[in-house]
């Protein structure tokens, strides 16, 4: 925001920035408290024993464990997988959305919000209802006589992923949605006019200029799906376990804080890495895109 | 390259209770450029967004050639549009934009460049090939749309007021360049706007529209001078539609019974300017005002009417003396006394 061009008014443009600045102090001091100082704490706690003494031992405990490491794979499974069905199903549900008429847009995003309504335990347990081996879907396929047997699709990877995906699909059409309202319907006629098919459309102008949104959304799922932990711990059944069900154990049944800060330092780097990858890819798209078109 | 003749035959498009386009009838000749001029809410957008294929009609018939394009997909149609707001890519630069209608068309890469550039050295934008659209001042932006619906030598030319956004004197150098573009292309085109003197200045034939009808398609000379009904006079400019009681024919020659209409700059206040067929009009000076080259006054006349008259500066010697309250004769040529057939003023 700039507000004053006239150096001449310089003096009360700084002061209007002070003012703004101290309107957003209250919001800093939570993030101060609520997140900077537990991270700090925690850095502080991984370099200690039990008995308080400094130490490095945690970290080659935990680094060492081969459990550790497949909690990691599982997490980034999670994740990737979550995403990967947000994306393929969640980016037509958006186009679809900002296409439809105001009215009918607004009904279906009544729909799309209302689980978000729903406290997330009421929702996995839902799940499991639906999902066991006498839940209604398995009951519908063998009464059918789609399948002679119920299908595994829960307590294992596939029940947590759906759950999650259901959990994460409104969050990531948010951002989406809102990109591709945005898009001047102008543009797509224009595509149209000079002969792009509905297809070409989406791929040369509807995605590219809602990229923003499609990453935006993006983050939001990785920033929840990385630490999520009571879908893994209703629907997985004890076999999938990512670091937030390592990071629990480790508390609860060992009371091992030192090594429960190091999983939790692994999870803070991980979200870094993430975030990395993230920008860099949508600075290199963001090069790329201007100067070609592919049809 | 050929262009291609229009044919909209008794076009119908209503939303709701609103009649957008009430059965319209227009023939384009190829190569003519016509203006579809009108105020908002008049039908024009839409019997142009029919003619893209972005509205369908309730019925009628749109030809281009004598193909029927009615139900055609936009897409198939092979029509160039320029858009209101230009509507151009924001993620492509200005060659990417240009290029994007023969990359749909699968034209070869290096063939494709040649002609996107070519095109735009002929909008005179040789150069800013690589820049982005953000970069670009609106006039540049125009010529970039222009390129980008003329580069696949379409055979009509859509524009939706593409002028509206730019300052006056850019919308004057960008009117003659859009008719230059017209000629050396030959191409068919059918210009929106609600500027009456970009419709006058641009076009071979207007077609003044209001509440979804075609009130009347002439040349611009005939619309301005002999328009055929009291929206269009109005439309066109200053018109003083008077009832013919009130005014005296100077050669005593039977007075029409028709309304007429005689334009603001038709008056004079010498009748030597005049000729002796012409007219005069009598009545009280209520106002006067100085505009630089001319001279506004008005006159209240004896039936009640007012009467507008713009008396060019260089002729208005008379008229600093001129007070409220006196009594003026105004007089017009008779060529410029149009009696509005079957208006009652």
């Amino acid at each position: 925001m700039t507000i004053a061009a006239d150096p001449a008014l310089a003096a009360d443009a700084r002061s209007e920035r002070r003012f703004f600045l101290a309107l957003s102090l209250p919001a800093l001091f939570i993030v101060g408290l609520a997140a900077i100082l537990p991270i700090l704490w925690i850095i502080r706690q991984s370099f200690l024993t039990t008995g308080g003494q400094y130490t490095v031992g945690n970290y080659e405990k935990v680094l060492s464990s081969g459990l550790t490491w497949s909690a990691l794979v599982t997490t980034v499974e999670l994740s990737f997988g979550t995403l990967a069905f947000c994306i393929l199903l969640g980016t037509p549900l958006a186009l679809a959305l900002a296409s439809a008429r105001p009215r009918v847009a607004n009904l279906l995003m009544a729909f799309v919000m209302l689980p978000l309504w729903t406290s997330i335990l009421v929702r996995t347990y839902g799940w499991l209802v639906l999902l066991r081996r006498d839940g209604l879907i398995n009951a519908a396929l063998t009464g059918s006589g789609l399948t002679t047997e119920p299908l595994p699709l829960v307590y294992n990877f596939t029940g947590t992923l759906i759950g999650m995906v259901h959990y994460m699909l409104p969050l990531f059409l948010l951002p989406v949605y809102a990109a591709m309202r945005d898009i001047d319907a102008n543009l797509v006629r224009a595509s149209a006019s000079m002969g792009a098919t509905l297809g070409q459309t989406i791929r040369t102008v509807i995605l590219p200029l809602s990229a923003g949104g499609i990453f935006s959304g993006s983050i939001i799922v990785f920033i929840y799906t990385i630490g999520f932990f009571i879908t893994p711990a209703v629907l997985g059944g004890g076999k999938v376990n990512p670091l937030s069900i390592r990071i629990e154990r480790t508390l609860s049944t060992f009371q091992d804080w030192g090594s429960a800060s190091v999983l939790g330092i692994l999870l803070l780097i991980l979200m870094a890495l993430i975030g990395v990858m993230f920008l860099a890819a949508r600075r290199l798209m963001a090069r790329n895109n201007v100067g070609t078109v592919h049809a | 390259m050929k262009s291609l003749p229009i044919t909209i035959d008794s076009v119908r498009k209503t939303f709701g209770s609103y009649v957008a386009l009430d059965d319209v009838s227009l023939d384009i000749q190829a190569g003519e450029f016509l203006t579809l001029l009108g105020p908002s809410g008049s039908g024009k957008t839409t019997l142009l967004m029919a003619l893209a294929g972005f509205v369908r009609p309730d019925r009628g018939k749109l030809l281009l050639g004598d193909r029927d394009i009615t139900r055609l997909a936009p897409n198939k149609r092979d029509i160039g549009i320029v858009f209101q707001n230009y509507a151009l890519f924001p993620h492509m630069n200005v060659l990417a934009n240009v290029e994007y209608p023969l990359v749909l068309r699968k034209v070869p890469k290096a063939e494709a460049r040649q002609r996107a550039l070519d095109t735009l050295a002929r909008v005179k934008l040789e150069g800013l090939a690589e820049r982005n659209i953000a970069a670009l001042s609106g006039g540049q932006r125009q010529r970039v749309a222009l390129a980008r619906a003329i580069v696949f030598e379409p055979r009509v030319m859509l524009m939706d007021e593409p002028l509206s956004a730019l300052d006056k004197n850019l919308r004057e150098t960008m009117q003659y360049e859009i008719r230059r573009l017209h000629d050396d292309l030959g191409i068919t085109t059918i210009y929106v706007t609600h500027d009456q003197r970009e419709a006058l200045t641009m076009s071979d034939r207007v077609a003044v529209m209001n509440s979804g009808r075609i009130q009347q398609i002439d040349t611009p000379q005939r619309i301005y001078d002999r328009p055929s009904t009291r929206f269009v006079a109005e439309f066109m400019g200053e018109a003083n539609i008077v009832a013919p009681g009130s005014v005296r024919r100077m050669d005593g020659a039977d007075e029409s019974r028709e309304a007429l209409m005689i334009r603001a700059e038709s008056l004079h206040l010498d009748t030597e300017l005049v000729g002796r067929d012409g007219v005069a009009l009598e009545g009280i000076l209520s106002a006067k005002a100085f505009r630089g080259e001319n001279w506004l006054l008005t006159l209240a006349l004896d039936g009640g009417q007012e009467v507008l008259a713009c008396i060019p500066a260089a002729l208005a010697g008379g008229c600093t003396e001129l007070a409220a309250g006196q009594r003026v004769t105004v007089y017009a040529p008779a060529a410029k006394v149009h009696a509005i057939p079957g208006a009652i003023a």
